[in-house]
């Protein structure tokens, strides 16, 4: 789960530089940077849930 | 390599220069409000930690840092794409070569950077208070400072295609931050964030179904003596960005000031007012966390925003510090003594976003672009925290853990860091020798 969620916000980061370089119109940039951040929180919901201590760990 | 392409007035160059030398002083505010909030047996590393963070991070700085980093007009690498040039890192030569440090603008800049970097390197040792190996916070910050803040810091202040948001694609005057909410700020509270998740919380600090110990700090003196010479240090801080990052000049400092106190003392008071609302009582922590995330908040937009404004942003980066503490401890376990996630990394995204709502830039603002589509560049600029320096300063982190455990041994942890790592307490009349107690 932690790999995947990394890979999520890199996937997202991949797809707000890739907007810019692709899109011209400012509506589809718009959108485009609003999914990529939309797939980082997806991204950062799985590596929060990734890293929730475990009850072995605990005292 | 004497000059920076847009170069500072006699008169601008020397308040500059004033305004730097306060900048240490929010690194002492940092210090001791991390100390303060850290338990009694760990104070003494902490303040030990916090010099050693400082100085590695001016020396890695010196030696490969500002070669990364630069400043715009400088030797940089460049990609194209689709046509348009992207500045991606700087390439200064290594030792600060080449420089002449002679009250230039070039020279401000790296003056102000050396002092930047080490105020990052401390917003980490907040996250890692009680259990963060002194050696491991030496290896990590030379990661800090010789990596990831060089590699932002260049794509916001350094030319790179961050700032040239604006010039290539029309989005507004591309990604603005004068004071480093996000290249400060939020690289630090990310690293922070990072180690965290990696040391794991401290022994005790959960319990066996996930509630959290209340473990307060030690100091609550040293903690609101830090809160106040870290505002006057923001004060220098800001304006000093101000005048070399966002082409201000010397009178603008008095706003840059004004709005920098203004949302400092707003953000505290709401944090303050939530706390009696909610606790009966305000909490003096909480207070100064929600001052410093006020702080934090208003160094992107200091020099584009009415007192008013300013007013604005640190209400709201009080109330956000204030939730933010309580989600992070309760919602996602994560251990942070000294709430650095909550003050810089999520007051800091709020200061970044917060140019694009209330900023309003100078008729014939000097930088190339246009009133619209800043919001979406600094959204840009967010997704690229979120999305690139926060799996990159993990990742780094992570294998330094590898290869460097990164965490204390419980026998460590026990004793107390001062004890175990210093081999002597902060407060030695505190501690008691049964020893002296037995009758001869």
């Amino acid at each position: 789960m932690k790999i995947a969620g990394f890979f999520l916000l890199l996937a997202g980061w991949a797809l707000v530089a890739a907007t810019l370089a692709l899109l011209g119109s400012a509506a589809a940039r718009t959108g485009f940077v609003l999914a990529g951040i939309g797939v980082e929180i997806v991204g950062m919901i799985l590596v929060a849930r990734s890293h929730l201590p475990v009850r072995e760990d605990r005292d | 390599m004497t000059s920076s392409g847009a170069g500072v007035s006699e008169t601008a160059s020397a308040l500059c220069f004033a305004l730097i030398l306060l900048v240490p002083f929010a690194m002492a505010g940092l210090a001791l409000i991390n100390t303060g909030l850290g338990r009694s047996r760990s104070a003494a590393h902490s303040m030990m930690a916090s010099l050693m963070a400082v100085a590695i991070a001016a020396l890695v700085y010196f030696v490969i840092g500002f070669s990364w980093q630069g400043f715009a007009g400088g030797p940089v690498h460049t990609l194209s794409v689709g046509g348009k040039p992207w500045n991606w890192i700087a390439a200064e030569p290594f030792f600060m070569r080449g420089l002449q440090f002679d009250g230039s603008s070039s020279s401000l800049i790296v003056l102000l950077q050396i002092f930047s970097v080490g105020l990052a390197a401390l917003i980490p040792l907040g996250a890692g208070a009680d259990r963060w190996r002194l050696g491991a916070i030496c290896a990590s910050t030379a990661l800090l400072a010789g990596l990831t803040y060089p590699l932002f810091a260049n794509w916001v202040w350094g030319g790179g295609w961050l700032s040239q948001l604006g010039a290539n694609y029309g989005l507004g005057y591309g990604f603005v931050d004068a004071g480093g909410s996000s290249s400060i700020q939020v690289v630090g509270g990310l690293t922070a964030l990072s180690l965290a998740w990696i040391l794991a919380p401290r022994r005790g600090k959960y319990s066996a179904e996930g509630m959290p110990a209340a473990v307060p700090g030690h100091n609550a003196v040293l903690v609101a003596l830090g809160c106040f010479l870290a505002t006057v240090g923001w004060c220098g801080l800001n304006s000093a960005g101000a005048i070399l990052f966002a082409h201000g000049e010397a009178d603008g400092c008095v706003l840059v000031t004004l709005n920098t106190l203004l949302a400092g003392a707003s953000a505290g008071l709401t944090a303050a007012a939530i706390t009696q609302v909610r606790f009966g009582k305000p909490d003096a922590s909480l207070t100064v966390n929600g001052w410093i995330g006020g702080l934090v908040a208003s160094s992107a937009a200091c020099a584009f925003v009415k007192p008013a404004a300013a007013v604005l942003v640190g209400i709201i980066a009080g109330a956000l510090v204030t939730f933010a503490v309580e989600w992070l401890e309760f919602e996602l376990k994560v251990d942070d003594p000294g709430g650095a996630i909550s003050v810089h990394a999520v007051s800091g995204i709020w200061g970044v976003l917060a140019v694009g709502i209330v900023a309003h830039f100078p008729t014939g603002y000097s930088i190339a672009g246009s009133d619209s589509g800043q919001w979406l560049s600094q959204l840009i600029g967010i997704a690229t925290l979120m999305g690139f320096v926060l799996p990159m300063t993990y990742g780094l982190n992570w294998l330094l853990n590898r290869v460097y455990p990164q965490r204390v041994d419980i026998e460590g942890e026990r004793q107390g860091m001062d004890l175990h790592e210093l081999g002597a307490d902060a407060y030695p009349d505190f501690v008691t020798h049964a020893d002296e107690f037995i009758q001869r």
